[in-house]
């Protein structure tokens, strides 16, 4: 269909020939604090029903060891990064903890059926809208954060950025962009039945974010 | 039946849906306050307002240079680029993509450009299965119904219709009208889909030229699942989406969640930019990206109706049109309803199909004041109207031109020029209309539908002012 291709663009160049520079970058600036920022983030996820915990460094390890069997949340997916090892050869007896090894060809649908949280890293979040930036790998795929109906989601305190544009500006993204980048911002939800808000009806239908540090 | 007959029947049709009006008129009420409700500070919404627009701008001024450096990236990213300039030609690329990979189920994230093109009806007749995923829309698959709001294109369903509807296709879920349970309902019917679909399709609402990103808004999560679970990835968008640079998104994405439906943000935002690479462990092995022209080069020929791309499909001229609230969005008949749709449908589809929608707007204002890129969409309107009867010449490229160009409206305002460029005319006339007011119509064909009809008064206002004592200069 390159007839087509060619058609479009000659059509478009028919007439236009102008050119316009491009705008500026915008990039507004709050100057919050570490505090404010932690503040307005944990403020902005639970506004969307989302947990925020925030833990000491190494304290999540025990955190999970703890909540999950409360919360009947046994079957455990981690990723095959340092986190994931950690956890794995850390966590509880009465969790049955795995890694994502496999590719998805291979155990669909055991991903589908059998897990009940996903655990992941951050690559950092956003205090203005309360989001989580993630950006899978091979280590964490990119379906973790998606199908179990849990999320759990680590983030370092000191990686909240301000703004969506400033997350972009300083960990220079347009030179690297992955496969796959996300910006998670609370459970899945809808509001397409009357206008009334309902989570989880494809993704996480609960949301953990904890913050270490 | 000609265009205007059939949009009145539809205007009467959806006037006596009681309970779609109701429907309507809690949503879009709900929708303007929660949008309100994320300005606060007026000077930041003129600010990315401008911002915004300057952005879409940039994009249709360069676009085709635009178009070719994201299909460089694109293609460099191992993102395969088609090129489709009709409905009909998108539709065959796809088709052909899913048969070459012997694909038989198709799970859909939301995309108002299928809808355009009548996708499913293409793929269903040849045999493969099209899943709406979407929980909106979803609900409207089963209903046979097309979308009547771009962004919650259910709206006109109440709970109790949705439940009913969810009963006769799925009884062994038992009934239930609770919102909750009937979306845990939607959860489970779709999962398996997610699981099983041998291709996902999406729409795009940012293609990113310089890195070959394709950029999803979402809450639900099925657009992420229909573009990672299957093994292929299909978007298709219209050319006018794409724009320079990465920079150019965040203040895009918040201006868009922030009209569209009062969020700071929505729960996805979906950054596509590879296939599959080595190494990695899921996500499609093929994402293919069709653009679809659809006229859209024909409508960025004129200087004015241009601004019509800027659109980032947000919805708030919807939300806030009065005469969209009456109606809803079925009465409009085709596939953008409200403001938006009465600029861009009869530009795409031609002022002889449906040129009649542009009748059916008061002029008051309201779109043009909450549209995010500042699309000026009454001016736009008013535009169509005067292309409709011919007002003026222009070298706009839109199909039946002068369609709706009347020969009794005509001469009824050629009259009325002479009358009222010539003082002598004008006083006999007047004096004539005061005189003789007792001999006027009582009823003025459609105009007196709804409304009594005009009588002159007794004495024309300068009549009376000359009486008064003011002299006529
Ligand atoms: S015309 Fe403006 S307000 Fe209407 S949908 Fe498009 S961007 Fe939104």
């Amino acid at each position: 269909m390159s007839k087509s291709r060619e058609n479009i663009l000659n059509y478009l160049r028919k007439q236009r020939s102008s050119v316009s520079e491009s705008p500026d970058v915008y990039l507004p600036v709050h100057n919050w604090s570490q505090q404010e920022k932690t503040s307005r983030f944990i403020e902005c996820m639970q506004a969307v029903r989302s947990e925020v915990h925030q833990l000491k460094d190494g304290d999540w390890i025990s955190w999970l060891n703890k909540e999950l069997p409360e919360r009947n949340l046994h079957n455990v997916l981690v990723g095959q990064n340092e986190t994931g090892e950690k956890f794995c050869q850390q966590a509880t007896s009465s969790l049955k903890v795995q890694q994502y090894e496999k590719h998805i060809e291979l155990w669909k649908h055991e991903l589908f059926q059998k897990i009940d949280v996903g655990i992941t890293t951050t690559r950092g979040g956003i205090a203005e809208t309360g989001s989580l930036i993630l950006w899978p790998d091979n280590d964490e795929p990119r379906l973790m954060s998606l199908v179990p109906p849990v999320h759990i989601a680590l983030l370092e305190a000191g990686h909240l950025y301000e703004t969506f544009a400033q997350a972009i500006h300083e960990q220079n993204w347009s030179s690297q962009m992955p496969t796959n980048a996300l910006l998670i911002s609370g459970p899945s939800k809808t509001a397409d039945i009357e206008q009334t808000l309902a989570y989880g009806i494809h993704g996480p239908k609960q949301l953990i974010v904890l913050i270490l540090g | 039946m000609n265009q205007t007959e059939a949009f009145s029947q539809r205007i009467d049709k959806a006037l006596h849906n009681e309970q779609a009006r109701k429907n309507f008129r809690t949503t879009m009420s709900g929708l303007m306050s929660k949008r309100a409700e994320q300005f606060p500070d007026n000077e930041e919404l003129q600010q990315i307002r401008d911002q915004a627009r300057a952005i879409r701008s940039h994009s249709l001024t360069n676009l085709p240079d635009l178009l070719e450096k994201l299909e460089r990236q694109l293609v460099k990213n191992g993102i395969q680029v088609h090129w489709a300039e009709t409905a009909e030609q998108a539709n065959e690329i796809i088709y052909q993509i899913l048969k070459t990979a012997k694909a038989k189920s198709l799970v859909k994230g939301k995309s108002m450009v299928s809808e355009e093109t009548e996708m499913n009806h293409y793929l269903e007749k040849r045999g493969i299965e099209v899943l709406e995923s979407d929980l909106g829309e979803f609900i409207i698959q089963l209903a046979h119904e097309p979308p009547s709001h771009i962004v919650a294109p259910a709206i006109h369903k109440n709970r109790q219709e949705v439940a009913e509807l969810f009963h006769k296709f799925f009884p062994e879920l038992g009934y239930t009208e609770d919102i909750d349970k009937m979306t845990l309902m939607a959860r489970q019917i779709l999962r398996e889909k997610f699981e099983k679909a041998d291709a996902g399709i999406s729409g795009v609402n940012f293609a990113v030229a310089e890195t070959g990103t394709l950029c999803l808004v979402e809450n639900e999560g099925n657009g992420r699942l229909s573009t990672t679970s299957p093994n292929i990835h299909i978007a298709i968008t219209g050319i006018e989406k794409v724009v320079e640079k990465l920079s150019d998104i965040p203040p895009l994405l918040s201006i868009l969640t922030r009209s569209a439906t009062g969020q700071p943000v929505t729960t996805y935002f979906n950054m596509i930019s590879r296939p599959r690479q080595s190494g990695e462990k899921d996500g499609p092995q093929a994402v293919h990206l069709v653009l679809l022209d659809n006229r859209r080069s024909r409508i960025r020929m004129d200087e004015e109706l241009l601004d019509t791309l800027r659109c980032i499909r947000c919805g708030a001229c919807i939300n806030h049109c009065p005469v969209y609230v009456q109606l809803g969005g079925h009465a409009y008949g085709t596939v953008y309803p409200g403001p938006i749709g009465t600029v861009l449908e009869p530009q795409r589809m031609g002022l002889d199909k449906i040129g009649t929608l542009t009748s059916a707007c008061s002029m008051c204002g309201a779109c043009g004041e909450v549209c995010p890129v500042r699309i000026p969409l009454p001016k736009l309107i008013n535009r169509l109207r005067a292309e409709s009867v011919n007002a003026e010449r222009s070298d706009a490229q839109i199909q039946g031109k002068g369609s709706l160009r009347k020969l009794t409206e005509m001469n009824g305002w050629k009259i009325w020029k002479i009358i009222y460029s010539n003082a002598l005319f004008y006083k006999g006339f007047c004096w004539f209309a005061t005189r003789f007011r007792f001999i006027t119509p009582p009823g003025i064909s459609a105009w007196t539908n709804y409304r009594t009809a005009p009588k002159p008064a007794a004495r024309s206002l300068s009549e009376l002012a000359r009486q008064e004592g003011f002299e006529d200069e």
